[in-house]
């Protein structure tokens, strides 16, 4: 039969999570695709993702311009999520992004690995808020 | 391949004369591979008389996949009797654990004060592996595990041979956190699993009322296993992990229900019971399920 590949359980129960909390949470896979992102986070990023979808790494960098607390430029690996999917620790940085109404909002991102046991590297959680809040 | 159900019943074993229509003895299939290799799937009560069944004179290695850990599912280990007399090879895969190697962790149960006997007092040559990542090879047939959403960590087998899949999730909550009739088949935990398996043994533990009190447990309703089974367009449905509140009268009431909300092609689900027993034949065959 034709079958989409299903994601893995820690990715199933990181969204169960997401799905559950009212906290912003953005969830990539193994290879950095954005795979969902909670109700809570659209507030902050400015669209809801049944109408962004799924995103490889390059496109939604693309779609909210990361850059570093003073506007500055923030590299693509110096990313929280960038930081988890290359050494698979958590990480937190600071960062700003432009929303689709053009608000730079500066956020605080913390981004921890999904390391089922005896599997492989599932993806990131990345949890964030406004800086201040 | 050859199966033969042993046990069926979810969480307790429940004997008695309210379920000897279905059995009372908590979760274990046979699978007889076409070389001859003996898999097990799961230790629950059922395990003693497939034991006592077996002609060790032709058996010289056992492999025993287990789902998870919890007791019924491993209760029978302790009363193998071919791992205590015998001098076979046994194999026991199970889920992996980050903290504690699978031996260590079966060994909670199998040792003073919940058992008597210690499981270094079994005489058969003891192997204890975590199920690697993906497929491998046992005998004559391709394993698949994976992961899948319960009560701790849980994994469910697909086994390949000859063109055929037979698929074992015997504890499963997919519709946890998703209604299953609406939500995309790549967020359903166990989905990849049971794609397209001929025979498919899934978790149906609970009417519909039951789940609604029981959603978290990590368990299905009749409704949700066969709405997983539809999603997955599997061969055939065998519903297993029988409540052990439900009792044969129960349980045909359950099947009735299950063949009125079939829509799929192939035959109606069926209810496990103890001594169920059929052969998978080769993809080559025309037939794919024949009762034995």
């Amino acid at each position: 039969m034709e079958s989409t590949r299903a994601k893995g359980l820690a990715l199933i129960q990181a969204r169960d999570l997401a799905a559950h909390v009212d906290q912003p949470i953005f969830l990539v896979d193994h290879e950095g695709v954005l795979v969902f992102f909670n109700e809570a986070a659209e507030d902050l990023l400015g669209k809801d993702f049944e109408s962004v979808g799924e995103l490889t790494r390059e496109r939604w960098v693309a779609m909210w311009s990361p850059q570093g607390p003073t506007g500055d430029h923030l590299a693509l690996n110096d990313l929280p999520v960038s930081i988890v999917l290359r050494d698979k620790r958590p990480a937190h940085a600071q960062i700003r992004i432009t929303t689709a109404t053009g608000d730079c909002p500066l956020l605080e991102v913390t981004a921890i690995p999904l390391l089922p046991p005896g599997e492989p590297f599932a993806g990131a959680l990345a949890i964030f808020w406004k800086a201040g809040d | 391949m050859k199966v033969k159900v042993w046990g069926c019943r979810g969480s307790l074993a429940a004997p008695g004369p309210y379920t000897v229509k279905y059995g009372g003895n908590t979760s274990c299939v046979q699978v007889t591979l076409e070389d001859g290799t003996l898999l097990i799937l799961d230790a629950g009560t059922g395990l003693m008389r497939l034991g006592l069944d077996l002609d060790m004179k032709k058996i010289s290695k056992v492999h025993l996949l287990l789902s998870h850990l919890h007791l019924d599912h491993i209760q029978g280990l302790g009363f193998f009797g071919p791992a205590f007399t015998g001098d076979i090879e046994f194999i026991v895969w199970g889920p992996p654990s980050a903290r504690m190697n699978l031996e260590a962790r079966i060994e909670r149960y199998l040792s003073e004060p919940l058992f008597p006997v210690h499981v270094s007092q079994m005489s058969a040559e003891l192997t204890f592996r975590n199920v690697p990542d993906g497929s491998w090879e046992i005998g004559s047939a391709t394993i698949t595990s994976e992961l899948v959403m319960h009560a701790g960590v849980t994994v469910g087998y697909r086994i390949e041979e000859a063109g055929r899949s037979l698929t074992y999730i015997p504890d499963h909550e997919p519709a946890r956190p998703f209604d299953l009739t609406t939500v995309d088949a790549q967020w359903v935990s166990g989905h990849s699993l049971a794609a397209g398996s001929d025979v498919l043994f899934h978790d149906s533990q609970y009417t519909d009322e039951e789940y609604l009190k029981s959603v978290g447990f990590g368990h299905s309703s009749v409704r949700d296993s066969i709405a997983f089974a539809q999603m997955s367009q599997v061969g055939k449905l065998i519903m297993f992990h029988h409540d052990p509140r439900h009792s044969d009268d129960d349980l045909d009431n359950l099947a009735e229900f299950a063949t009125s909300l079939w829509t799929g092609e192939g035959p109606p689900p069926e209810m496990a019971y103890e001594g169920m027993e059929f052969e998978l034949k080769p993809a080559t065959s025309e037939t794919s399920v024949v009762n034995l």
